[in-house]
């Protein structure tokens, strides 16, 4: 089995760790950037993951509503469908320039996840847009917990 | 826990096979005392010895005095593999495929840029889209774009942005042979398409520079640098939204295809898949597809900025001698010939956030350069300096051709804006005499100066153990980042 999450969550260091909002924190990585998602289930999980990304790329309270998109994604476990579902994002935030704030999610499975993102394009008089996301990466992937609540961690490459 | 290090001499350091479990190789690091104490600040060296457990890896997992943290593979690695019987791995490149550095040199003078060097630099800002979802000038068509992935810088350049003498010295001549454009997602192209002629974000840029020392005199002429205070330019981009996505398509085909090789990792970011498997020659079609794009993004970057030099001093860019030196990738995986063991072999050689150093004398060095050995391109951050080297022999014998390729971060992202915050960095360039565009006021905040390493003593490790030899230093004048 892969165990590079463990080893991951014990050198992170916490000490500096800074609480964004609940449900998610940015964690310290040197050269790219990493977050911490939290939630009560595996859709809060998925959903606060995906504030967090937006949180990295800009301030997550700058971004309106004025849009909305169906967002579905498939992977062949848990944690690859975590990176599909984020990586959904940076492929909409390249493709079409649009900032998302709020994640509602239908269906999930450990293999397919549908959902609804709320958000607006980009607009760089309102949105200092810090980097962009080049994708989410498996490095140090993991996805803990159970049922009284769900921890995960993910580094995205910047 | 990782077992121990044993230091060899003052700039390299072993990583035994016992530094962890199921090494195939040792790990060899080149740093001196003071690099190795931030080097294991964080969790490099552990990626140093995954990357010895790849299946096919031959002589050791190497590591630049620039690595750092990566995701899979260190930023800073070297690793190559057998072509018979080892893999190739999409995360030693990584996301940003052919990411490079391209050097033009100017007959220009630093007193002849000084009085112009703000109208210069928003010139530049201006006609080279930089910074996050920034859109070329350039959106292609369908048609366009698979000729881009084929062709390289020389699809470019037949459009007039440049000319053949730029691709003459281009690693590979701008083009990597072998690309297959029919293997590229559609989201790939999607991505690529309207972003071709971007710097992107991050610690990409364009930088106008004024040559600060010569080290070695006969190789800077050979590079048309003849005197200090001369004017270059240095640009750092890779391949957008296209390269991301071939990587991401590549790490998922491989993470399915590790179970069907019986492929074990200690990391999934690592994922793999046999050279001469469908899943590892495909990969490597996509990659040359995806190097391509990366080439003709430097090529219509370049044409830009000659443009915007032409803007502002009313001369032609030939006339201004806006000549390039070189356009070498830090990001990428190639089939090359390398001695392993006193055999001769062809060996697929990752170097991911590493330069390519090859040595006079060989084939792959542009004829003018032939004597000198191949021009190096070294980057440092925006308040500091760069450096122009050349391959040397001792590269190929102990790092597969291969040298840094920069600062390497010293702090987060994070860190930075935190120690940075109520500062105003380009403010304080400016006091120094640098002139500074971005993007994002806190991008500009995580890419200061103390947020990296010295470059210069990345670079003095680098040539003490003999991987690369100093032509010159460059410092920034005028800086567009993302």
């Amino acid at each position: 089995m892969w165990s590079a999450g463990a080893a991951y969550n014990s050198r992170v260091r916490s000490s500096r760790e800074r609480v964004i909002e609940t449900g998610f924190r940015i964690l310290e990585h040197t050269a790219d950037a990493a977050i911490e998602a939290t939630g009560k289930d595996l859709r809060q999980l998925f959903a606060n993951a995906a504030r967090g990304m937006f949180q990295v790329i800009t301030e997550l309270d700058s971004i309106g509503e004025t849009l909305a998109r169906d967002v579905s994604a498939d992977a062949a476990d848990r944690e690859a469908l975590l990176v599909a579902w984020l990586n959904e994002f940076v492929y909409l935030f390249d493709v079409e320039n649009i900032l998302f704030r709020r994640f509602e999610i239908g269906e999930l499975t450990e293999t397919m996840v549908k959902g609804r993102a709320f958000g607006e394009p980009i607009d760089h008089g309102r949105h200092d847009v810090k980097t962009a996301i080049k994708s989410t990466t498996y490095h140090g992937l993991s996805i803990t917990g159970g049922g009284d609540g769900y921890r995960a961690r993910v580094i995205f490459d910047v | 826990m990782p077992g121990k290090i044993r230091k060899i001499d003052e700039n390299r350091w072993e990583l035994p096979q016992s530094f962890r479990p199921g090494m195939r190789v040792p790990g060899i690091v080149y740093a001196d005392d003071s690099l190795m104490r931030d080097i294991r600040e964080d969790q490099a060296l552990e990626q140093v010895a995954n990357v010895a457990c790849l299946p096919g890896i031959v002589k050791a997992s190497i590591a630049m005095p620039d690595i750092h943290w990566g995701y899979g593979f260190p930023i800073g690695g070297v690793a190559a593999t057998r072509v018979k019987d080892g893999v190739v791995s999409p995360g030693g490149v990584g996301f940003d495929i052919n990411c490079g550095v391209r050097l033009l040199r100017t007959d220009l003078m630093e007193a002849d840029v000084r009085p112009r060097l703000d109208e210069l630099v928003t010139n530049l800002f201006n006609n080279v889209p930089s910074g996050v979802g920034s859109s070329g000038k350039v959106r292609l068509s369908a048609k366009e774009i698979e000729q881009v992935m084929r062709k390289g810088g020389r699809w470019a350049v037949e459009q007039g942005w440049g000319d053949a003498d730029d691709l003459e010295v281009t690693e590979e001549s701008g083009t990597l042979a072998g690309s297959q454009p029919d293997l590229i997602s559609k989201r790939a192209r999607e991505r690529g398409a309207p972003q071709l002629g971007t710097l992107g974000s991050g610690n990409h840029f364009l930088e106008v520079q004024a040559v600060e020392t010569i080290y070695d005199a006969d190789a800077a002429s050979a590079m048309g640098i003849e005197q200090i205070g001369q004017v270059t330019v240095l640009i750092h981009c890779g391949s957008r939204g296209l390269g991301h996505q071939v990587c991401d398509d590549y790490l998922k085909v491989m993470d399915a295809a590790r179970s069907r090789y019986g492929i074990e990792l200690p990391d999934r970011q690592l994922a793999c898949a046999p050279v001469e498997s469908k899943e590892g020659r495909d990969y490597l079609a996509s990659l040359a597809c995806a190097a391509n794009f990366a080439w003709a993004n430097r090529q219509c970057i370049a044409h830009w900025t000659r443009q915007a030099f032409e803007q502002v001093f009313g001369q032609s860019w030939r006339r201004m001698g806006m000549r390039q030196v070189y356009d070498v990738a830090h990001n990428i995986a190639k089939i090359e010939r390398h001695t392993v063991d006193g055999k001769s072999m062809r060996v697929c050689v990752h170097r991911k956030g590493a330069t390519r150093s090859f040595p006079p004398g060989h084939d792959e060095v542009p004829a003018r350069y032939r004597e000198v050995g191949q021009p190096v391109l070294i980057p440092g951050d925006m308040g500091r300096y760069s450096f122009l080297a050349v391959g040397v022999a001792t590269a190929m014998e102990e790092t597969f051709g291969s040298t840094c390729h920069g600062a390497g971060r010293l702090k987060s992202r994070s860190a930075a804006r935190r120690e940075l915050k109520g500062r105003d960095i380009a403010a304080e360039l400016r006091e120094q005499g640098i002139v500074v565009r971005a993007a994002s006021r806190k991008g500009l905040l995580e890419e200061a100066s103390m947020a990296y390493k010295d470059v210069a003593q990345v670079i003095d490790v680098a040539e003490a153990a003999g991987l690369v030899k100093k032509v010159a230093k460059m410092r920034p004048m005028g800086v567009v980042k993302g």
